[in-house]
């Protein structure tokens, strides 16, 4: 017993000082100017968020590996350092805290949201560059040094409502969506916006929150009452099968229209995929896209074993993006980290960059970038680009 | 005849000092360390965060150890106090000084946060033990949800509210969304820092710590040691157990208030103000002691800067977390843990004794 006890002591003391020792370490790299480029990545890898998290997190690592084999950017490598911010602004500013502390010149992410708005504040402080992957809110890119790879959730709602009435998908339109998901709302309250713009009828508008998501029932039913041929779905994918499913039970065929959030419904466990047969969503990234997308896709297979969603993508086209730009400007690891963020926020207004979420996207000085919708249709199984 | 004087100061006192000298010789180290740019810059973001847990701390301390009862839904006074704080000084945020404005947000957090704590405790004080720490569980995750369904917004026709979407607050056009439901409170001005989290820290600790000594915290303890007789002395129980709850809710507000003007984006998410929060604050208590004061701030620092200084770990991170809780606990906690701590302090104060007797 008082051995074990020792052994304890021991361990936990030798913990402390490993982490002390960590800290030491780091803190001598930020004085360094260096040879490489430093990419301070963060977001959630752990905690109920981490599948996006780790997505981000592993393509950036695949493209940093890619670009360094390929002779690096302006002849200089590429280092990443990717932290764990549990889905949560506090962790998330310690997170850059932190990376700062190891000589951070470029920060990649916050990969959510909430955390994403309280990192760009700091960001914006230390007028570091900073581009985002996937936080979609407006606030994300608030100040002239954020820029973001995905479509903020208004564009989304906005670009949606415009895609349904130029195709004509629909003319009573229902719409389920979470409220108690920033996403979500976000892009049910752009796409409620813009339908009375385009004169599109909204017949039923039904809500749920993350405690209520395994019965949609009531909601279907209001949707079939009100006689609606198309419901608007802009949710993540394991509610929406769900739906899918609970639709066919009560024998109600509209057709389904989602956004980026449906990419993967496919792959849920124990959904019958032809229910999904028809179903519309609006998303930048599939692996068939482009003849781009698809080697990245094999690449990251390959790599980790499992199909890059849409969150990977966006990574992977962050890290090429910076590299595009940093080439633009012939930038160099040893120029201060705000002359970097003046060099790159000039670069980012000029370049055209071709990836795996779409062809020759541009950005305007707010940080958006301005791409084309890809629309995909589910047919015979398969995502298809329409 | 000095030295009269100085026996005369009671050991409440001087445990009192020792807790306000940790606490201001901790400030004065670090203020010495930041000036001479030692700090790294996580350690520096870590500050105010440290304050406002170490006050968490503190005030459930007053609840779960002087008062006695478990309260298992702190994090949902800390929301309250967060949200009418933020929400207060977005409003003011263009007609009122920093200087002004930001005590005032501390007033109205604190204020609002006893306040529930205040009609909370009114009927869930009745209860005892487990069913009491159900309740207040139960009240933390209904802040939240409430929180989370609630939008206000502001134009020239005054406050507008709706619990289903910001398109239904039928705001003019130059109205602003102050609070967007799941989206939360975006745009708090970053008021806080170390100094007042220091100032707001030692605050606590008098208030804590002087109604600890006081009649009123006398009245509390007996109830807490037995309810029975201190009834039939005549102590009004409600009134004592209400006071302890609502100081405490209030004081867990202010702390709030640190935490929603630290960051720019207040969500009520379940990670910051869920019950896994308030287990969070609770596992502080617990480890620095029910009913130790001092011991509740100690945990707290270093239960707060553990997971952050563990970040060279990687992966591993949240794991040896994890294992340096459990470690701590049985340390602290287990009967033989602390036979063997109590054995090893003997011999240590032996063997000075023996090396004193030798010399």
């Amino acid at each position: 017993m008082k051995k074990l006890k020792k052994l304890v002591s021991i361990v936990v003391a030798s913990a402390m000082v490993l982490a002390m020792a960590g800290c030491g370490a780091s803190d001598a790299g930020n004085t360094a100017g260096g040879d490489t480029f430093k990419i301070g990545g963060i977001g959630p890898t752990t905690g109920a968020a981490a599948i996006y998290g780790m997505a981000v997190q592993n393509a950036a690592q695949l493209a940093v590996e890619e670009i360094n084999a390929a002779g690096g950017v302006n002849g200089y490598q590429l280092e990443l350092n990717f932290q764990d911010d549990e889905h949560d602004a506090e962790k998330s500013v310690n997170a850059y805290n932190n990376l700062k502390d190891w000589g951070a010149q470029i920060i990649l992410g916050s990969v959510t949201s909430a955390p994403c708005i309280a990192v760009v504040e700091k960001t914006k402080e230390d007028n570091m560059f900073q581009i985002t992957p996937s936080g979609t809110a407006v606030e994300c890119v608030q100040y002239d040094n954020a820029f973001r790879v995905c479509f903020s959730d208004p564009t989304q709602g906005v670009i949606a409502a415009q895609y349904i009435k130029e195709k004509a998908l629909g003319t009573k339109i229902a719409i389920i969506y979470d409220s108690s998901d920033t996403y979500s709302t976000g892009i049910y309250e752009a796409f409620a916006g813009e339908a009375a713009n385009q004169s599109l009828e909204i017949v039923s508008t039904e809500a749920f929150t993350a405690d209520s998501n395994k019965d949609f029932s009531v909601q279907l039913q209001k949707a079939k009452d009100a006689g609606a041929d198309l419901v608007f779905l802009p949710i993540y994918y394991s509610e929406s099968a769900l739906i899918l499913s609970q639709a066919a039970q009560m024998a109600y065929a509209p057709t389904f229209f989602s956004v980026d959030g449906m990419d993967g419904i496919l792959s849920v466990d124990n959904f019958d995929a032809s229910l999904a047969e028809g179903s519309i969503f609006l998303s930048p990234f599939t692996s068939t896209v482009n003849a781009k997308a698809e080697t990245f896709s094999a690449a990251y297979e390959a790599k980790f074993g499992e199909i890059p969603n849409q969150f990977a993508a966006d990574s992977y086209d962050a890290v090429y993006i910076i590299k595009q730009a940093l080439e633009a400007k012939n930038a160099t690891p040893d120029m201060t980290v705000s002359d970097l963020c003046e060099a790159l926020k000039s670069a980012m207004v000029e370049i055209n960059f071709s990836g795996t979420t779409g062809d020759s996207i541009t950005w305007s000085a707010d940080g958006e970038p301005t791409k084309a919708p890809i629309a995909i249709k589910i047919v015979n199984g398969e995502y298809t680009v329409l | 005849m000095e030295k009269k004087n100085k026996l005369q100061f009671s050991k409440t006192f001087k445990s009192n000092c020792i807790t306000y000298g940790i606490v201001i010789v901790a400030f004065l180290i670090v203020q010495i360390l930041l000036s001479a740019g030692l700090v790294s810059n996580l350690l520096k973001g870590l500050l105010v965060p440290l304050c406002s847990y170490a006050i968490l701390a503190v005030s459930l301390n007053l609840t779960v150890g002087i008062l006695g009862e478990l309260s298992l839904g702190h994090a949902g006074f800390m929301c309250v106090g967060a949200f009418t704080s933020a929400f207060f000084s977005k409003c003011f945020m263009d007609t009122l000084p920093t200087l002004v404005r930001f005590p005032l947000a501390i007033l109205v957090g604190a204020v609002c946060a006893g306040f529930f704590g205040l009609l909370i405790g009114i009927p869930v004080l009745r209860l005892k033990g487990d069913y009491l720490a159900i309740v207040t569980l139960a009240f933390g995750e209904i802040i939240k949800n409430i929180i989370n369904i609630l939008f206000i917004g502001k134009d020239s026709k005054g406050f507008h509210f709706s619990t289903t979407s910001a398109i239904d607050l039928n705001l003019e056009e130059d109205g602003q969304v102050l609070i967007k439901g799941a989206q939360g409170i975006t745009g708090t001005p970053n008021d806080s820092s170390f100094i007042i989290g220091i100032v707001l820290l030692l605050i606590t600790l008098f208030v804590v710590l002087n109604l600890i000594h006081s009649r009123a915290g006398r009245a509390i303890m007996a109830i807490r040691d037995n309810t029975i007789a201190a009834e039939s002395v005549g102590i009004n129980i409600t009134k004592y157990k209400l006071m302890a709850f609502s100081i405490s809710a209030a004081l867990a507000g202010v702390a709030g208030v640190l935490y929603a003007h630290n960051l720019s984006t207040l969500i009520a998410l379940p990670k910051n103000f869920g019950y896994n929060q308030s287990i969070m604050i609770l596992v502080f208590v617990v480890l620095g002691g029910i009913g130790n004061i001092r011991g509740s701030v100690i945990a707290a620092v270093v239960l707060t800067l553990l997971p952050e200084l563990l970040r060279g770990l990687n992966d591993y991170r949240m794991l040896i977390y994890a294992v340096v809780l459990i470690a701590m606990m049985l340390f602290n906690w287990a009967p033989k843990c602390i036979e063997w701590r109590e054995k090893m302090l003997h011999k240590i104060k032996k063997n000075k004794k023996t090396t004193k007797e030798a010399e």
